[in-house]
């Protein structure tokens, strides 16, 4: 599904050039849960902008389901993120003065779907997600976690082949996160692939695979059986 | 890009901000409303001051004759000038700037015009038939002087209204005998002046050549009535009159800038002056309209800039969810295009309507018998509001283009970065 080998990626400030990424190699495939770790600054926002076609990078091999992601114009991008991509944010990006519907509704619309089917399917999402009372308020009327769940239906809506998620539960207290790693995992029980950011161990430790980013490469991957074992360290941590 | 769907995605952001709309819309339609404000009044001056012109023809030219007040060829001063039937003939035929023409002989004395035991004094306008046309002379019933009653010097007699209502009150004046000066005249028509100029309804038009014959004028003329080639500017309409001035003089021997010798007024050159006039009249308004327009533009240019700021993490949304670089532009073009052409619509008929309003209250006041010489018709005519429509939707684009590109620049992970 995603397969990158030498990725570099610089940010080019003035005179000032800050080395994020250094060659990094990855390969996810389809339907894994993994998390990306890495203390604050190490490049993980960087790796999943990448990862999601919002950004470019300066030197690597980037396959997305098996078509190169590379010189895109902004418009192909757009039609890319569209079709394969659905993104959910720390601080959720949901459009202020739209009600929850019209904010999932919204990537429909970009595929040229009519407004009243595009609403009814946005209104089915809301109802998965036990969102359906919630559908004409605003996102200032809801709860973060509401708000949180509402972001992941309009992630869901168009069918993505993955999810990608920047820290999706650092606005959200512990019990929330709990619930919306819950829907994490019944999303990728569909055999959607799902890439969370976090920094939070027990966060990190719902998912099946966890890599830790450490001086713009991979330092680390922890899978499967080792997972209980890693669970176990960080228990005693 | 006019889909249904643009729209609606529009009218729901607009619906949810309805003040920053009305505030981005106040100062399109206000240009635009005080652009038809000054154009209905430029308007109404000019076709008020039109109206005045329209009373005759605008190219019309009259001629008369006085004493010479300087000594010319060995002749002395306080020598009198006279028109004869010879200049008509000269003026008709040699003069190539003049396209019609008739002469006038004042009929002598105080002429009375009697009908039964009715009698009255009136004015005696003796003409060609090709005066009615160079004043514009208005018949409700019956025929104007033609070729054959000046050949056979035929009394008959074209009565103005007041004459009219005088002589025969309620009486149908045509075929009737009235009597000028003591000689039966039959009445062939009714003239009536509708505009301002009330005296032309005292007034009555007998045949030129029948007064000259009935009341002794020899071959005498007082004064002609010509219009001249139409021209453009004032002066070529000034070469007109100084060439015939000059030809006059030399048929009867006075010095041609002998203002006293032979008195002249051309019509057309105030014309000219006075239509140059409202010209930079209609102009400056249209810089004034157009001024406060780009005012207005520029205030909605700068409200869209900031609240595409305001909108940077909304465009940054859109765009990660898959708006294309176009979808964006034309979600900022197009609403700024509705905004300044619906609120700059909602400024032209306020505008318009204002003016009509107006235009009612003046031709009420017309019809009251309220004397409104300045004024008329001050309203904007439709192809005026078209381009002012046109203009509208043109500005509109002018004004959403540097906030659309904005837009359209904005990077997601720029602007949906968490501080
Ligand atoms: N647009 C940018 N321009 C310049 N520097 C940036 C930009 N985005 C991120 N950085 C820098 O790159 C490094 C990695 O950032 P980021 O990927 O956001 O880290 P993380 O998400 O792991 O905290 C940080 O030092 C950050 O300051
Ligand atoms: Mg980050």
């Amino acid at each position: 599904m995603i397969s990158i080998q030498n990725l570099h990626k610089s940010y080019v400030t003035g005179n000032n050039s800050l080395h994020v990424l250094k060659g990094l190699n990855l390969e996810i495939g389809e339907g894994e849960f993994v998390s990306i770790m890495g203390s604050s600054g190490s490049g993980k926002s960087t790796l999943l902008n990448i990862l999601g076609v919002l950004d470019d990078y300066d030197q690597g091999d980037y396959f997305l389901n098996g078509k190169k992601i590379w010189g895109l114009t902004e418009t192909q991008a757009a039609i890319t993120r569209n079709a394969m991509i659905g993104f959910i944010f720390q601080s959720f990006n949901l459009i202020s003065f739209k009600n929850a519907m019209e904010n999932v509704a919204l990537p429909l619309y970009y595929q040229k779907i009519s407004r009243k089917k595009r609403n009814m399917i946005a209104l089915e999402y809301l109802d998965r997600l036990g969102l359906k009372p919630w559908a004409h308020h605003l996102p200032s009327e809801m709860s973060g976690g509401q708000k949180q769940r509402v972001a992941i239906a309009r992630a869901l809506i168009s069918n993505p082949k993955i999810i990608l998620a920047d820290e999706p539960t650092g606005a959200l207290d512990s019990q929330t996160s709990m619930e919306v790693m819950e829907i994490l995992k019944n999303v990728n029980d569909q055999g959607i692939t799902v890439i969370i950011v976090t920094h939070e161990h027990d966060i990190a430790a719902m998912t099946k695979k966890i890599i830790r980013l450490k001086d713009g490469i991979i330092g680390e991957v922890i899978t499967n059986g080792d997972l209980q074992l890693y669970r176990d360290r960080v228990k005693s941590e | 890009m006019f889909d249904v769907d643009i729209w609606q995605e529009i009218f729901s952001t607009i619906r949810k901000n309805k003040l920053r709309t009305f505030l981005t819309g106040f100062s399109v339609a206000w240009g635009i409303f005080m652009l038809m404000i000054l154009l209905g009044s430029g308007n109404g001056l000019s076709n008020g001051v039109k109206e005045q012109f329209a009373q005759n023809a605008v190219n019309i030219m009259w001629m008369w004759t006085g004493e010479t007040s300087i000594p010319y060829n060995g002749l002395k001063e306080g020598r009198p000038i006279k028109f004869n039937n010879q200049d008509y003939d000269f003026l008709r035929t040699k003069e190539s700037d003049i396209e019609k023409i008739s002469s006038r002989y004042y009929l002598p004395g105080d002429i009375l015009y009697s009908y039964g035991k009715e009698y009255g004094s009136f004015e005696t306008s003796t003409c060609y038939p090709s005066l009615k046309d160079m004043e514009n002379i208005n018949l409700t019933t019956g025929r104007f002087i033609n070729e054959m009653d000046m050949m056979e010097f035929r009394k008959v007699v074209v009565i103005g209204d007041d004459i009219k209502k005088a002589l025969f009150k309620e009486e149908d004046p045509i075929g009737k005998y009235i009597r000028i000066g003591g000689v039966p005249f039959n009445v062939i028509g009714i003239s009536k002046d509708k505009r301002r100029n009330q005296d032309n309804n005292r007034q009555a038009y007998i045949p030129f050549s029948t007064a000259q014959r009935i009341f002794n004028g020899g071959d005498r003329v007082h004064t002609f009535t010509v219009t001249t080639s139409m021209v453009k500017t004032t002066e070529e309409a000034e070469a007109i009159s100084d060439k015939i001035r000059k030809d006059m003089a030399k048929r009867h021997d006075f010095d041609p800038n002998d203002k006293r010798a032979m008195g002249s007024f051309n019509m057309l050159t105030e014309y000219i002056r006075t239509m140059k006039i409202f010209q930079a009249i209609n102009l400056f308004v249209w810089i004034i309209g157009i001024g406060t327009l780009i005012a207005g533009i520029v205030g909605v240019s700068n409200i869209m800039l900031i609240l595409i700021k305001e909108r940077t993490r909304e465009i940054g949304i859109r765009k990660a969810i898959g708006a294309t670089p176009f979808s964006v532009i034309s979600l900022v073009l197009l609403e700024s295009v509705l905004i300044t052409t619906v609120a700059g619509y909602i400024g032209l008929v306020m505008g318009v309507g204002i003016m009509e309003l107006v235009n009612m209250a003046l031709m009420k006041a017309a019809a009251g018998g309220a004397e409104n010489v300045f004024f008329v018709n001050p309203t904007v005519d439709f192809r005026t509001a078209v381009t002012a429509t046109l203009i509208l939707v043109f500005s509109g684009a002018l004004a959403g283009y540097l906030p659309a590109r904005k837009a359209a620049n904005v990077t997601p992970i720029e602007a949906l970065r968490d501080e």
